[in-house]
């Protein structure tokens, strides 16, 4: 166990920023704090680091409390969202900077900042200063730097927030390939669904201070703990509905309610991709226009509107789009093929429920 | 065809016209003036007017108690902008407005005020002097009043530099292992420091063209604390204007070179920066 935290909560003042809050880390792993802004997230990360203290509980790193511990005794790499490097100094010193500290010798020292500089295609940029790097070498050289002294856990805070979409993708993959090859416990903090998703072996999801649910990407995806963790990573259609005579109703939507008494409401949520469309308006129950058609790639998201009005948004793959003839406007008709009942916020979510008759599953599953 | 030149940030030609102009008439027409002025007289005349023994101790003390008083300031005002920026305590706003008061207050009125508290039965005098400090009409009291008067310039300039310093950088300092004290000198410092040397030439250039505060606290001696400001006044008196004209040139050049030196430190020190 490399990092574990044990009922921590962090006030300030009289906010409670983080709220009682309990998971570990395993050896080599790369783990991601996902939340929304103001979620609690960079606190439990700097709480890690030492740069805050916990107001209660605990924090271990390898099996060792470091409540007491200061910042500087933790050996831990911590990487800023922008970056803090040393603007006196050059790529090469910033690097050498947290060696110099702890008294390493002089060709030591040399050794490892070019094995870094190498090792983060840095080379020939040593001699420059901060401003005289793009952010994608900033950020590089703050990585490098968190590294160089062989720190025994990597800390990132929202490490790809500061630069523009496409250097982002290459630096998610980067640093998953690098955390392949040096295999430190890495921690990184953001706000993205989609980069934790794919980054990290596993997700923390915060929200309001409070862990939501731990877990693999596809743990967190597949099986929310809650309606906000099933909301927060990927979309999700939700419904309001009304109980009468053991069916939930909403508009033209009708879900089964088995014993559940009249007027009782029911939230029912469901994936776009669950929603399955045909051209032939009398293959599935439902009737409904196709309103618009957002183009995201191989896949597509269609917004689907309803006789009374509804909206309900579905995704497909380009493929099924074509062979199925579709358009803006035309008239289509479609099913739910899984859903799920929403339980109120905080309480554990119901497993999803599949509409078993009808038709095979075809192109679009599992997306 | 010539393509007319198209520039983003219009009003070049009418705004420099008027830097030059307004450079002209308030401060090379009278430097220049100055230098003509010594025309007049014979390069041999004036190097003996502007090295009698007297001129050149009144150069070396103002020069020598500047540079004191503005290390002073550098140093002390450093402490008093870091209070004043980095931690919150009471009284803080009043402080703050403290450091303008030299600004404001009448040079003469803080001459003889200083003069008064330095003397040998002033306030701070009665128990300075018993101890050997001698604060007033000696050397020490026109680096105090040169202190006094150069202050609010090493304060005000380091301030909001002060206040731009991300709080990460030293976080990260701490997370590689640095002592405060370490992360204060390798980061802190040498980022202030250019700044520093700006407030430095300010408090400097301030202080070899004061004049006010000294001749009441200096007592004005020949050879011991007259200072050159002083000595111009003298001969003026005199009607010896060639006098005049050939101290404060000398005077002029001097400074020209420190502030230029100066002004090299200060970018060699941000060669780091934009």
């Amino acid at each position: 166990m490399s990092i574990e935290l044990k009922n921590v909560t962090k006030k300030f003042g009289e906010v409670t920023a983080v709220n009682d809050v309990s998971f570990s880390v395993n050896e080599g792993e790369l783990m991601a704090l996902l939340g929304p802004s103001g979620g609690g997230k960079t606190t439990v990360l700097r709480m890690i680091a030492g740069l805050e203290m916990p107001t209660t509980g605990d924090v271990f790193i390898r099996g060792q409390r470091v409540n007491d511990l200061s910042v500087q005794e933790r050996n831990i790499g911590f990487v800023f969202q922008n970056y803090a490097l040393f603007k006196n100094m050059n790529a090469f010193k910033n690097i050498a900077f947290g060696l110099k500290i702890k008294k390493w010798k002089r060709p030591d020292v040399e050794a490892r900042v070019m094995e870094l500089l190498k090792l983060f295609d840095l080379q020939g940029l040593e001699k420059r200063y901060p401003h005289q790097l793009s952010g994608g070498q900033r950020q590089r050289v703050a990585i490098a730097r968190a590294l160089a002294p062989k720190p025994g856990v990597l800390l990132l805070d929202e490490p790809f927030g500061a630069v523009d979409a496409k250097i982002r993708q290459e630096l998610r993959e980067w640093l998953v390939t690098l955390h392949h090859e040096l295999n430190v416990t890495t921690i990184f903090v953001t706000h993205d669904q989609e980069e934790a998703m794919e980054v990290s072996n596993r997700t923390v999801i915060f929200s309001r201070g409070n862990l939501e649910q731990i877990g693999t990407p596809r743990e967190v995806y597949e099986q929310p703990a809650n309606e906000f963790v099933a909301r927060f990573i990927g979309v999700m259609n939700v419904l309001e509905l009304h109980v009468r005579k053991g069916v939930a109703r909403l508009n033209e939507l009708e879900f089964p309610a088995h014993g559940l008494p009249d007027g009782e409401r029911l939230r029912i949520g469901f994936r776009p991709y669950s929603v399955q469309i045909s051209s032939d308006v009398k293959a599935y129950r439902y009737r409904a226009i196709l309103r618009h058609t957002y183009f995201l790639g191989v896949m597509l998201r269609v917004e689907l509107e309803l006789p009374s009005g509804l909206l309900i948004r579905a995704r497909m793959t380009k493929e099924e789009y074509a062979f199925q003839g579709l358009a803006d406007g035309k008239d289509v008709s479609f099913q739910i093929r899984q859903y799920r009942v929403l339980a109120r916020e905080g309480e554990k979510l119901a497993p999803e429920v599949a509409v078993t008759h009808d038709v095979p599953l075809t192109l679009g599953e599992g997306i | 065809m010539a393509e007319k030149k198209f520039n983003a940030l219009p009003g070049f030609g009418l705004t420099m016209g008027f830097t030059i102009f307004y450079l002209s008439a308030i401060a090379l027409i009278p430097i220049a003036g100055l230098f003509l002025k010594t025309l007049e007289i014979s390069l041999t005349d004036f190097w003996r007017l502007a090295t009698t023994d007297r001129a050149l101790a009144a150069y070396k003390l103002t020069f020598g108690a500047s540079l004191v008083a503005a290390l002073a300031n550098a140093l002390f005002g450093t402490v008093l902008a870091w209070v004043l920026v980095r931690y919150e305590f009471p009284g803080k706003r009043f402080i703050d407005a403290l450091v303008d008061f030299p600004f404001a207050l009448p040079t003469a009125v803080a001459g003889l005020t200083l003069a008064n508290l330095f003397a040998d039965n002033g306030w701070l005098g009665q128990w300075l002097v018993p101890i050997g400090i001698k604060g007033a009409f000696t050397p020490l009291g026109v680096i105090i009043a040169l202190t006094f008067v150069g202050m609010p310039f090493a304060v005000r300039t380091l301030q909001p530099v002060l206040e731009n310093l991300e709080r990460e950088v030293e976080e990260a300092a701490a997370t590689l292992g640095a002592s405060r004290v370490r992360t204060f000198f390798s980061i802190i410092a040498p980022t202030l420091l250019p700044t520093i040397i700006t407030g430095f030439a300010l408090a400097f250039a301030r202080a070899v063209g004061e004049y006010g505060s000294i001749v009441f606290i200096s007592g004005n001696q020949p050879f011991k604390t007259e200072i050159a400001p002083y000595l111009i006044v003298m001969r003026l008196d005199e009607y010896d204007y060639t006098g005049a004209v050939a101290l404060a040139v000398v005077l002029m050049v001097i400074s020209f070179v420190m502030l230029y030196v100066i002004n090299w430190l200060e970018t060699w020190s941000s060669r780091f920066q934009n």
